[in-house]
């Protein structure tokens, strides 16, 4: 690769969100807007090698996409062609020629892309979909690119990115920010999509590789991006708060051979500050808003109690227990139910935590490895080894992920 | 990825004195930075006249003095500590700066997983004491 295509796909990275979300404001649109922002990346290609990267590469892309769109549709014989698109093609053309990109303020510009990341998270879509739709258009990823991270195959990720666009066109989806009520009922989606991402890079689901960096970093953006377009929101702060402290555990979840380490066995020395810093400002955000926490802010305060702790057993598994309890009632769940009987054992003695945990309605977690591998760690503590070992073992037989299999087996004494 | 952006003023020693346009212009780009979600941390720093020095003698000894490390004319005046997801892409956003007469120098951050196993050891051992 030369320097000039080089930096030609960074200019790319940079720009084709705000510009795919300005023209789909104009053409309404958001698959014909990828299009459009497309063919000035040819137009780049072409140009910049010889031309160089003009100073302002997002207007220059922006002014291209607009100018290539307009030849287009004039050039094109509009009798060889079915009556519906030739009227689709006219308001392309009308909404192109009378709008004036340039001139656009920065609370447009952000407007645009809030649009954007709601339609991409269109509840129409399937959670599937709603996830590949976000990477493409505002992570500016490659088919390639996603199909790797969510180990499929390019011809599946390009297809759910096609039917997705297609959805959205069908069901005349406007582009635009919901308002009110309609904010309120569509943002979850949103915020859903970003964790998606974070789960898939924190823990792969399936695979040798337990973290996948990039795709960590990538929901943080989107997260950090979403909360200075949507600052009033707590479950937005909530979120980046709890993905900047779990992601500050990053470089301590691994052992030497990619083997995961617990959280309470984890060298806290290797947990990045930065992040956790990071993390408790977004918190106190969420909190300084009138609105009181959200399932989001109260797993990252949960997190940020695990953050303040210098050593495990400095652990404040009183306030823990607390906090998932408030969880239950906002956002029940038998993962959240199981959760707090793990807070409570720490907090009130495993036989506390044994209770609650047997009181969980099983059929809801009939595969979750983590019911069984938290039982078995509360039997241990109360000294049933026997038990314990059977659930481990069963744990070990539930999960998909081959290094978390490895450590409930030594923890099982089978291997 | 994270990479440090050092910001070289080309001042030396000497007060740097910014028009109030220059620090708006400034303060817009690192508010593009923080919209990308691109921005970790930045600092402006005092100039190296204000700080002071511990030289290391090769058997470990110290003198501490006033005053910057060396002569050099480039001293670094502040950082930005971002996260891309390539050189380019830091280097793209570096040339965006609003700056003149100036550089940045554009550097990637070593994480602890790019450290060899044996250093890692070190480290994990000296933390658990």
């Amino acid at each position: 690769m030369t320097d000039t295509t080089r930096a030609i796909e960074a200019v790319w990275r940079i720009e084709s969100a705000r510009l795919i979300a300005g023209l789909a404001r104009m053409v309404g649109d958001v698959g014909l807007a990828e299009d459009m922002a497309q063919d000035a990346l040819v137009a780049a290609m072409e140009k910049w090698p010889s031309s160089g990267v003009p100073d302002n590469p997002g207007a220059w892309l922006m002014a291209t996409a607009k100018n290539r769109t307009i030849d287009r549709l004039r050039r094109e014989k509009t009798y060889e062609r079915k009556q519906e698109e030739v009227a689709r093609d006219t308001g392309v053309l009308f909404a192109m020629e009378r709008s004036d990109f340039e001139a656009a303020a920065d609370d447009e510009i952000g407007d645009d892309l809030l649009a954007l990341i709601f339609t991409c998270c269109h509840p129409l879509l399937s959670r599937e979909a709603r996830v590949a739709l976000t990477l493409r258009l505002l992570g500016g990823l490659t088919t390639t690119e996603i199909a790797s991270a969510f180990l499929a195959s390019e011809s599946t990720i390009a297809q759910r990115l096609v039917r997705a666009k297609k959805a959205l066109r069908e069901a005349k989806v406007p582009f635009e920010v919901p308002r009110g009520a309609e904010l309120d009922e569509r943002l979850p989606s949103v915020l859903e999509v970003i964790y998606l991402v974070f789960n898939e890079g924190y823990a792969a689901s399936g695979g040798e590789e337990w973290v996948r960096t990039d795709l960590c970093e990538e929901a943080l953006r989107l997260g950090r991006i979403l909360a200075e377009l949507a600052p009033r929101e707590p479950e937005v702060h909530g979120l980046v708060a709890l993905m900047e402290i779990q992601a500050s555990r990053n470089a301590a979840r691994r052992g030497p051979d990619g083997e995961p380490v617990l959280l309470l066995d984890q060298d806290r020395g290797r947990w990045d500050p930065l992040l956790i810093v990071r993390g408790r400002r977004a918190l106190e955000r969420a909190e300084a808003l009138p609105a009181p926490l959200g399932p989001y802010g109260l797993q990252a305060a949960i997190a940020a109690c695990h953050a303040a702790a210098i050593r495990a057993e400095d652990t404040d598994w009183i306030r823990i227990a607390a906090l998932y309890e408030a969880l239950t009632q906002i956002s029940p769940s038998a993962v959240v139910e199981l959760n707090r009987a793990v807070a409570v054992g720490m907090a009130f003695g495993p036989a506390a935590g044994l209770a609650l945990l047997d009181e969980i309605d099983t059929a809801a977690l009939a595969n979750y490895h983590l019911l069984p591998s938290a039982r078995a760690d509360l039997l241990e503590k109360l000294g049933r080894h026997e038990e314990a070992k059977s659930e481990f073992t069963r744990a070990a037989e539930m999960t998909a992920n081959e290094q978390e299999r490895k450590l409930l087996l030594r923890r099982a004494g089978v291997d | 990825m994270r990479f440090m952006m050092f910001m070289y003023p080309e001042v030396g020693n000497q007060e740097w004195e910014p028009t109030a346009e220059a620090v708006a212009a400034m303060s817009r780009y690192n508010e593009e930075l923080r919209k990308a979600g691109m921005l970790l941390a930045l600092d402006g720093l005092y100039p190296p006249g204000d700080g002071g020095t511990v030289r290391f003698g090769a058997d470990g000894a110290t003198t501490v003095t006033d005053g910057p490390f060396s002569e050099a004319k480039e001293v670094v005046g502040g950082y930005w500590l971002i996260q891309a997801r390539s050189k380019d892409e830091a280097l793209e956003w570096a040339s965006r700066c609003p700056a003149r007469g100036c550089a940045i120098e554009v550097r990637r951050v070593q994480e602890m997983d790019d450290f060899p196993e044996d250093v890692q050891e070190a480290i994990a051992a000296n933390e658990s004491v």
